[in-house]
């Protein structure tokens, strides 16, 4: 009952939020637990991982905050030596496990969203230049997105990232593996976007207000970029949020190999890796706190994107 | 159809070539051949001489050609990180990643077709809604994690499979293999399961929904009005026709099964081509890098092709209209 529409009176007076708020898509948002559950767990990651310096109770990268006599603490239980608790247990160095989940998580998201991002613009560029002009650009763009996906991701991502580091330079190799990393993802992923976008761009570039633009000679980048643009934008969306999942995976898979983001600058793949480590050894929070971690950040991610495409567009179900 | 089939092997060449200009480009633009083979006292006069001796001089299309000639013959050179002959290295793990694979693919198809049969057929009980559950968790999880979660239970806490290595293998006449020893299949358990379980909820879940469509359809109602025995009408009638995408999925997953082993191969530091090709990216192995990208793109291009050749021989249908549209 709370949710019926306001009378009109006070509608006008309602503010943004409250309109957001009584809107058809926050109605189904909130009348799904996976969805209301899965936001929750990813905002409180999400927030973790942006003011990590505030809420991380040490600073695992500033070597004089380090007491190596604090090495493989136990969680919960404080440190044999110096007395010291630590919430979930300190690695070797005698680094806060908490605190290098939420600095890890930092590059991992960071990784995450730029490689999508990157994706996302290289994907609706090429596939609206493909959808709208046709011809042979359409024929060399939609031939290489075939070629590529004749290879999984990863494999085309592991690849980029070799040939990347083999160009780069080896001193500035360590301080270039976030941004390559970035690369390496995002190219290996701008497939999915660019045939959705040719796709839709197909269907609407016959409709009238797309001829209509054309008759009042606007050009083509503006039609292109003004008018089909927003019109191919939901189905974007949607892949953008499932893409952020497989991209975060990707990261993790990547540094847990070992061709990833270094030591110095870890991610939560890079800490499994390093935790993988001490597993015969019995210090098993090392590994097991951010493998929860980034299990808990895919699913989250994952679930609400399969959300999103259904309460978006049903018919894509 | 012998159209299309052309067709499809001239789309299977040239995907062969992009791919060797890509593995080629490595060579020429990622660091200098010539640096790496002369030591530091060299003169203009011997750099010269190295470049016309190795060809690099010649125009591009023709370094290319050389190149492609050369790749098709095994040639790729010397591995610049282990300074041997990288055809060998790679003749001598390719044994260890094909066993994997295959072990892994068998495991995924049988488990799959059978616990996706199951689940159709029992549709609406508590076994096949837990596995159904479970498996949309493995197919969630990365598959590192389910490497390290199988090591962890079974090698940490257990003690009873090894966590890596292949175990003591047995040489064939230049194949060695881990079948013949208790110790090499040990260490193909573990291993075979993280690299199978994907791709067998992946199988699973397909054949579930297509036995689902199929048993809905009027033939197996007629079937089971003919008073056939269940077990007739769910594997003769049923089963067979949901074959087709079966298969087409199965093929292609048998190319990402070979790519995923570099996952499962490091996770247990399995000496097989996958764990090969992840050192020589860390060390920036061109040579090796090269050889592997133009060995796993035969594979998946010839299994891309096999399998849409297969779908003639398996659905007559596509025959009948010369493969222009099937449906």
């Amino acid at each position: 009952m709370a949710d019926m529409p306001a009378p009109a009176s006070t509608r006008a007076r309602m503010s943004r939020f409250n309109r957001a708020w009584q809107s058809d898509f926050a109605y189904k948002f909130r009348r799904s637990p996976v969805a209301v559950v899965s936001f929750i767990v990813m905002a409180v990651l999400v927030l973790g991982a942006v003011f990590a310096p505030v809420v991380a109770p040490h600073n695992p990268f500033d070597p004089g905050s380090l007491n190596l006599m604090n090495g493989f603490t136990a969680p919960g239980t404080p440190n044999a030596f110096t007395g010291e608790s630590f919430w979930l247990g300190t690695d070797d160095q005698g680094r806060d496990v908490f605190s290098t989940i939420l600095y890890g998580m930092r590059i991992s998201l960071f990784v995450g969203f730029a490689a999508v991002m990157f994706a996302m613009v290289l994907g609706v560029t090429l596939g609206l230049l493909a959808g709208y002009l046709g011809g042979w650009t359409e024929t060399i763009i939609m031939r290489a997105a075939d070629v590529q996906l004749t290879f999984p991701a990863i494999l085309v991502a592991m690849l980029i990232f070799g040939i990347a580091k083999g160009i780069t330079p080896v001193e500035y190799r360590d301080q270039m593996a976030i941004w390559v990393l970035i690369l390496a993802i995002g190219l290996s992923d701008w497939v999915q976007f660019a045939r959705v976008v040719r796709g839709a761009t197909l269907v609407e570039k016959n409709k009238e207000y797309v001829q209509a633009a054309r008759l009042i000679g606007r050009t083509k980048a503006a039609i292109m970029l003004r008018h089909i643009l927003p019109n191919v934008l939901s189905p974007v969306l949607v892949i953008a949020t499932i893409s952020l999942a497989l991209a975060i995976i990707a990261e993790a898979t990547l540094s847990f190999l070992g061709v990833g983001a270094p030591p110095t600058q870890p991610s939560l793949g890079t800490l499994i890796r390093i935790g993988q480590g001490f597993l015969f050894s019995g210090e098993w929070w090392i590994l097991f706190f951010p493998a929860v971690t980034l299990l808990a950040l895919a699913l989250s991610v994952n679930m609400l994107g399969d959300w999103l495409r259904d309460a978006l567009n049903p018919r894509l179900k | 159809m012998i159209a299309y089939i052309l067709r499809r092997v001239f789309q299977s060449a040239l995907v062969l070539l992009i791919v060797g200009l890509v593995a080629f480009s490595m060579f020429r633009f990622v660091g200098d051949p010539v640096e790496n083979m002369l030591g530091q006292e060299r003169t203009q006069e011997d750099v010269d001489r190295l470049r016309d001796q190795l060809g690099l001089n010649d125009p591009f299309p023709v370094q290319y050609w050389t190149f492609l000639s050369r790749a098709a013959q095994g040639e790729f050179g010397i591995s610049y990180r282990q300074g041997r002959d990288v055809a060998d290295i790679i003749a001598e793990r390719l044994p260890a990643t094909l066993e994997l694979a295959a072990v892994s693919g068998m495991l995924a198809l049988v488990f799959g077709i059978g616990l996706g049969v199951f689940t159709a057929i029992r549709k609406d009980g508590w076994v096949s809604s837990t596995i159904m559950s479970v498996s949309l968790i493995g197919v969630s999880l990365p598959t590192f994690l389910i490497g390290i979660l199988l090591i962890w239970i079974f090698s940490v806490e257990l003690d009873m499979l090894p966590s890596f290595g292949r175990g003591d293998t047995v040489d064939l006449g230049g194949w060695t293999t881990g079948f013949l020893t208790e110790s090499g299949l040990k260490a193909l358990i573990l291993p075979a399961i993280t690299l199978g379980l994907y791709q067998m909820t992946l199988i699973m879940r397909l054949v579930r929904a297509e036995m689902l469509e199929v048993l809905r359809q009027d033939y197996i109602r007629f079937a089971r009005a003919r008073g056939l025995r269940e077990k007739s009408v769910n594997f003769r009638h049923a089963l067979k026709n949901t074959l087709v995408p079966v298969i087409t999925v199965t093929g292609l997953q048998l190319g990402s099964i070979i790519a995923f082993a570099i996952i499962t191969e490091t996770v247990f530091q399995w000496p097989g081509v996958g764990l090969l090709f992840i050192n020589a990216i860390q060390f920036v192995d061109i040579p090796v890098m090269a050889a592997y990208l133009m060995l796993i793109s035969v594979m998946f291009v010839g299994i891309n092709l096999i399998v849409d050749l297969l779908y003639f021989a398996i659905d007559p249908r596509l025959r009948v209209d010369g493969g222009a549209g099937g449906h």
